[in-house]
């Protein structure tokens, strides 16, 4: 075992987890490659909403996989920083709309 | 001033592998690192292993459609991936004897197309002479790999556009990125200013326009340890991006993969990426471009005359497998009947879609 919790190798490894699970392995592998094909949005697009999904789960294996995507991609540095800034800006929003509940519960408690 | 937490962007190298001395200027050494580590380990299985599975073990050419000839290794770039370590340091250049030695087998080849490559050819103090010459052999597509850069480097290639239209030269040029920063990263400040102007140049005299008989195709090769996306979705982009923001039109775009040899084996290697890149090509392998890589249709001459099965063997001095060795003895149908000398790189060519100076081929 390793001495600590992620190795960047095991990546390598993902589609591993079908040894132990197949059916329902292959099932999620067939799903996951067919959400990434061309569609109403293009791949190019869908690499980048899994760019800034990756972060926003801080999933380092995605951040790692979605990077090296839109590298191949010619997706640019700067679009990748935006993709990044808008999970941000969700992960950050989805905060602070909560502070209206507390804006709520404030005022019901108050006099 | 605070220092930033991310390295310093490396400056493009202003000297060739074998200037520098570098440790992977030595064959042998290259060869040890692809046949031995994570090959040798069993991690990863050898190419031949893998085109064994599928019966193309060994590999056989089939019919002779394009003839490659490396006028020689100088060039007034030093790209970081260059798989030629070509510069202006480089003294390997063509002479006019092997030149003419060349055109004897360009005039009774069998075949459709003639490849010259280097280095930059049309720093070969012999070019134009060997241009004008082989156009009379009047082969059906006569391809210069032109880096752009050149026409602009100095007066006396401002008129290279011309003289490519004068004799239907079809220009196939390096373009790692429609964005300046990855293409001056890959191949030297200033490199992406000049291929823009170059590229308008090529356009202003009918190169590359929609309809124009003269071709100008682009090549891509990632400017990093990654592969090639898909290379229509890539035109797609190169397209849109040089049209909108400086008019450029050209006709292709070729991905190609850049294979870890020479001064992008020396990059992975540097990098620490060597052991994922050779994953990600091994993963990436795919059976049906075996059939089609270039080898099997191409014979890359080196600038001393020597023959190989391609330039990427050209540099690592692997000779092709035959009695027939060097252009002075040249016979097409003894060629022909050899076997292709491989090794872990070409793994390269059959990633994805697979990869060749002619693009995909799968």
């Amino acid at each position: 075992m390793a001495n600590s919790y992620y190795d960047p190798a095991d990546l390598r490894k993902f589609g591993k987890i079908t040894e132990w699970s197949e059916d329902i392995g292959n099932k999620f592998f067939e799903y996951y490659g067919k959400v990434f094909e061309e569609g109403a949005l293009s791949a190019r697009e869908k690499s980048l909403i899994a760019l800034a999904v990756a972060h926003v789960v801080k999933c380092p294996y995605c951040i790692d996989a979605y990077t090296k995507d839109g590298l191949q991609r010619g997706i640019t540095k700067e679009e990748m920083m935006e993709a990044v800034h808008a999970g941000a800006a969700i992960e950050s929003g989805a905060t602070l709309v909560h502070g209206v509940q507390m804006m709520n519960k404030y005022n019901k408690l108050s006099m | 001033m605070e220092e930033s937490i991310l390295p310093q962007i490396k400056k493009a190298a202003k000297k060739s592998l074998k200037a520098r001395d570098g440790e992977l200027a030595s064959i042998n050494k290259q060869m040890d690192i692809l046949n031995g580590g994570i090959f040798a380990d069993g991690e990863l299985p050898y190419f031949k292993d893998k085109i064994a599975e599928i019966g193309h073990f060994p590999l056989r050419p089939k019919k002779l459609e394009i003839l490659q000839i490396n006028v020689g290794y100088m060039c007034n770039q030093v790209c970081e991936h260059c798989h030629v370590d070509a510069g202006p340091d480089r003294k390997e250049i063509m002479t006019r004897e092997t030149m003419e030695l060349c055109l004897e087998v360009i005039r009774n080849t069998g075949a459709h197309t003639l490849d010259l490559t280097g280095g930059a050819p049309e720093m070969n103090p012999n070019f134009r002479w060997f241009v004008e010459e082989a156009a009379k052999a009047g082969i059906q597509d006569f391809i210069v790999r032109s880096n752009l850069t050149i026409i602009r480097a100095n007066k006396k290639y401002y008129d290279l556009p011309q003289f490519f239209k004068k004799h239907n030269v079809h220009v196939v040029s390096s373009m790692p990125h429609y964005t300046r920063g990855k293409t001056d990263k890959q191949r030297g400040d200033g490199v992406f200013d000049k291929s823009i102007k170059a590229l308008q140049e090529l356009n202003a005299v009918g190169y590359g326009m929609p309809g124009s008989d003269l071709r100008l195709d682009l090549v891509y090769n990632p400017s990093g340890a990654f592969l090639p996306g898909d290379q229509a979705a890539m035109e797609r982009d190169f397209k849109k991006a040089l049209d909108e923001d400086f008019g450029i039109q050209f006709h292709n775009l070729f991905a190609i993969t850049n294979l870890p040899i020479s001064r992008f084996l020396d990059y992975l290697v540097a990098s620490e990426n060597y052991e994922d890149y050779m994953y990600a090509l091994v993963e990436a392998y795919n059976p049906s471009a075996v059939a089609n890589v270039m080898c099997t249709n191409t014979i890359s001459v080196s600038w001393d005359g020597w023959l190989y099965d391609c330039d990427f063997n050209q540099m690592l001095e692997l000779k092709v497998a035959s009695k027939v060795k060097h252009i002075k003895d040249y016979n097409e149908d003894v060629l022909n009947d050899r076997n292709i000398v491989i090794s872990q790189h070409c793994y390269g060519c059959t990633a994805g879609a697979g990869s060749s100076c002619q693009g995909t081929v799968a």
